[in-house]
């Protein structure tokens, strides 16, 4: 096995490793933006290894550097098709790896391209329906207003963005209540955060039985919610916002619905993580932690890219 | 939509028109936009001797809750689709936070 192939496998497992501690470590809540980086960077990461991993395995010995050696391989089965019985139990292993490779290549690439599609189709009947029903209101400049009891506020991603506000929480929150919502839907929109969410939903959607997927699609689901505060904390006293938070998210459950009894019990401790933080600040983290939270995030992506395409033996 | 909601019977392209009486539209722009909520779902309509009758697929309250309940379900996906301000904390822990918060506000005013 070719020294390419002990590395990737190194890094895909390094990945997992250290997403699981990644997950239940304390300072990625201090500076949530250089943690987002780091989950792209180990998500993309274990992906590249994994599927190079087992392409270098399947494909050893027909070139130099993981893809050239799996095309040729590949172009090889193809042009001797059908194949030799005689194989020997090591070339059929190796013949796994490679299918096995190859099947999870396509399907990461399927899982984004649905999931991709389920988000597209879900936003487009949220963007007709409110088309329909919403109106805008003094009170919210620039957002959407739903009238439904019950209180809630979130954005709709995508071309033609919106904030709505339903009129259960227009009544539950004062105005500067109000500005603070806004401001913090606002960040989610500017950053495109939705954009950052949604490979690890893929990822959940995939490999749902994969206690790291779900730590992960937790983690980062709760990160861009702490960095958009930190964005809405420029410009709204803390206090109003930790209010805000505190009184949408006690009145959440109270939708006249069955379809919502699943609603998640973990997030409980999600929201009072984000008003302790948002009351009680923690220092950043300095600006060395950061650059090497961006250079690992930098080194999990690029050193599976360089063992696939150098031409390495 | 709006006076589709609020009629009782199905209307027709001409019924409608004459409901829409603050804005000045055009019979054709009426029929057009009638033809679209069709096509979409959100109208219903059925030929009466020789012109199209129209009528809402599902009440107001109907799509309102729709709306809602896809903005406020939990699961990832939908967290991919739409990102909510506050997913639900449990009353007694909040009501706790905000009594301790609402002291702290008094203390810093008085």
């Amino acid at each position: 096995m070719s020294a390419a192939v002990v590395i990737l496998a190194a890094v895909a497992t390094g990945c997992v490793l250290s997403a699981s501690a990644l997950a239940h470590a304390r300072w990625p809540r201090r500076s949530p933006a250089a943690a987002i980086l780091l989950w792209q960077g180990i998500g993309l990461g274990w992906g590249l290894a994994a599927v190079g991993t087992l392409l270098g395995i399947g494909a050893a010995g027909y070139g130099p550097g993981v893809a050239t050696a799996t095309l040729s391989r590949v172009a090889g089965i193809a042009a001797h098709w059908p194949m030799r019985p005689e194989l020997s139990l090591m070339a059929a292993l190796r013949l796994l790896c490679l299918a096995a490779g190859l099947a999870l290549l396509l399907v990461l690439c399927w899982i984004l391209v649905a999931a991709s599609a389920t988000v597209l189709r879900a936003r487009q009947r949220q963007r007709m329906l409110l088309d329909l029903l919403a109106h805008g209101d003094p009170k919210v400049p620039g957002a959407l207003v739903v009238d439904h009891p019950a209180a809630a506020a979130y954005c709709l991603p995508g071309l033609r963005s919106a904030i709505v506000v339903s009129a259960g929480a227009l009544a539950l929150l004062d105005d500067h209540e109000l500005a603070a919502v806004l401001a913090h839907e606002r960040a989610h929109l500017r950053e495109r955060h939705d954009l950052v969410l949604l490979p690890f939903a893929a990822l959940l959607r995939a490999f749902r039985w994969a206690a790291v997927a779900r730590m992960a699609q937790r983690a980062v689901a709760l990160l861009i919610e702490m960095h958009a505060d930190d964005r809405a904390l420029r410009s709204r006293p803390a206090r109003e916002l930790a209010t805000a938070l505190l009184r949408v998210g006690a009145a959440g459950g109270g939708v006249p619905s069955g379809a919502l009894a699943a609603a998640d019990v973990t997030a409980d401790g999600d929201v009072t993580a984000r008003v302790i933080r948002i009351l009680r600040p923690a220092p950043g983290l300095c600006p060395a932690a950061r650059v090497l939270a961006g250079l690992t995030a930098t080194g999990a992506v690029a050193i599976p890219v360089l063992l696939l395409v150098l031409p390495l033996r | 939509m709006d006076v589709l909601w609020e009629a009782a019977t199905p209307l027709s392209v001409r019924a409608v028109s004459g409901l829409l009486t603050d804005r000045d539209l055009a019979h054709t722009t009426v029929m057009t936009v009638l033809d679209r909520l069709a096509k979409k779902g959100f109208a219903r309509r059925e030929r009466s001797g020789r012109a199209w009758h129209y009528r809402a697929a599902e009440s107001r309250e109907a799509y309102v809750t729709e709306l809602m309940l896809s903005a406020l379900d939990q699961t990832a996906d939908r967290q991919a689709a739409l990102a909510r301000f506050a997913r639900s904390v449990s009353g007694t822990e909040a009501e706790a936070l905000l009594r301790a918060l609402g002291a702290l506000g008094e203390a810093a005013g008085g």
